[in-house]
């Protein structure tokens, strides 16, 4: 081959090369994801051509769903609003110290996580009805405190909070883990102790871990099914949440309203999920 | 003003043994020595957010040895200036004063004081975001300055500018450094912005801090 040959052919070469296309690393790519929303949006869309808006309005007016949508959004918003408070500083100590036992720790806060939400319920359970030397956490709080918890509203708010912070914590780890803790540092040569140093200088600018981890508190509080079946009873109108009352309507066979309360479900977390990412985004401009 | 009396630090792999050194008062003293010789670890040692294993660190006479980083009473610029995100540029300015206390006018006029003094009156009500590199590192030194410290440490201060951006920020430091009269420690490897601006100039060798002898 000659020289020119030889030239020719690497230009040909190098030619194939610019005119290589992306398209199918999209493709691959999007046809990958579009599987996972896809079948999200078939199972909406299944529950949607099952219900009528007759159904849903039929649903929407029991009084025991009212009771228990009010329910939901209020034990939903005080276990999400704690998760905060508890995930704020436990999320913080986490990311900043070295401390013994710091590996312990950061593993029970994952037990809530990766424990059979049944076996989390049941575990509530026994800890407020064990005796201990006579003493018994529930009996105590009933007859001493005067505010009973077992099978009534703050069980409810208690099993969601229980799972929801777990959540919240993690989320608020990984917030204070991204913002650099040289800034800190800096205000304590200004004058400020540790306290002051992440009031005034850390948390302002987690602001945006706080909005995400609150939201997806309040999330797993509305998903929570298993710990509050089991540490709070589905009892109609005292200690039903939407996603007990899913349980209890398909239960007594009434698939349509429980079609349909799961829809209000799925109308719900979208609306928070919006609300809080709409609100974050109106921060940030 | 500033004194090590054989300091040990341990900081990862390295460790600086009996380190001794002094700087007097009103002083500009440049340290020097290769990356990852413990320069910057000296310095956190200075302002308290690095424990030391031994030896005695005095600041005004005083040993401030175990005393936390708040009540040393010593301006820090690191090198990665470290401003706060959320804060204005007039913030900036206000925060150590707030912290001490001070009146509203008192801090008005520190803030209106400093900012003519680093000229960045024009920039006081924007955020940090968009500031070019001479302008952070001016906030980061009127930050610094801001509550009187009576010394000033700067953490390789100029290393990142442009040549231009450079010589005005060595310019206005040696301004500052003489009409405030701070004692100030400065990490750097230029033997040039060394020469401009030091009356001491010290090195790190074999973990020992010895000071240049032309200085000495």
């Amino acid at each position: 081959m000659t020289e020119h040959a030889i030239n020719r052919t690497g230009e040909a070469k190098s030619h194939r090369t610019r005119r290589r296309s992306d398209l199918p690393f999209f493709l691959v790519m999007s046809g990958i994801s579009s599987c996972f929303i896809l079948l999200i949006v078939l199972l909406l869309a299944a529950d949607l051509m099952f219900t009528s808006l007759e159904d849903f309005k039929a649903a929407v007016m029991k009084p025991e769903i009212q009771s228990a949508f009010r329910l939901t959004i209020l034990s939903c918003t005080v276990a999400a609003l704690l998760s905060i408070w508890v995930a704020t500083p436990l999320g913080y100590l986490l990311s900043r110290y070295r401390f013994p036992g710091r590996l312990l720790i950061d593993t029970i806060v994952d037990i809530p996580i990766v424990l059979p939400p049944l076996v989390l319920g049941l575990s509530l359970l026994i800890l407020f009805h064990l005796p201990i030397g006579g003493w018994e956490l529930e009996a105590w709080l009933r007859d001493d405190v005067g505010f009973p918890v077992t099978y009534r509203w703050p069980a409810v708010i208690l099993a969601q909070f229980s799972v929801s912070c777990a959540f919240a914590v993690r989320t608020m780890r990984v917030t204070f883990d991204q913002i650099n803790p040289r800034a800190e540092d800096v205000a304590r040569t200004l004058g400020c102790s540790r306290g002051q140093a992440f009031l005034q200088v850390a948390l302002p600018q987690a602001w945006r871990g706080m909005i995400a981890a609150t939201t997806i508190a309040w999330a797993r509080a509305l998903g929570e099914f298993g710990p509050i079946l089991v540490f709070a009873g589905a009892t109609r109108m005292r200690t039903e949440v939407l996603s007990t009352t899913v349980f209890l309507e398909l239960s007594i066979g009434q698939l349509n309203a429980a079609v349909a309360v799961s829809l209000l479900m799925v109308v719900m977390a979208a609306i928070v999920l919006v609300v809080l990412r709409v609100l974050g985004t109106g921060l940030t401009s | 003003m500033i004194e090590f009396k054989q300091v040990c630090i341990r900081a990862g792999d390295f460790q600086l043994d009996k380190i001794s050194f002094e700087v007097g008062s009103g002083q500009y003293a440049v340290l020097m020595g290769r990356t990852g010789r413990g320069k910057t670890t000296i310095l956190e040692s200075l302002c308290g957010l690095r424990r030391v294993q031994s030896g005695q660190i005095m600041v005004r006479g005083m040993d401030v040895t175990h005393w936390p980083p708040a009540d040393r009473e010593i301006g820090y610029v690191p090198q990665d200036l470290a401003l706060f995100p959320t804060f204005t540029v007039a913030e900036h300015l206000q925060f150590a004063l707030k912290l001490r206390s001070f009146h509203k006018t008192q801090i008005d006029h520190r803030v209106e004081e400093l900012a003519e003094m680093l000229g960045i009156a024009h920039l006081l009500k924007r955020g940090i975001d968009g500031l070019s590199g001479g302008e952070s590192q001016r906030v980061a030194l009127g930050r610094a300055l801001s509550f009187r410290p009576t010394v000033l440490l700067l953490d390789e201060p100029l290393s990142a500018l442009d040549a231009e951006t450079r010589d005005e920020i060595q310019a206005l430091l040696r301004t500052l450094t003489d009409s405030t009269g701070v004692t100030t420690l400065h990490i750097t490897h230029n033997t040039a912005e060394a020469a401009a601006l030091a009356d001491r100039c010290f090195h790190i060798r074999d973990g020992q801090v010895i000071e240049d002898a032309k200085t000495n």
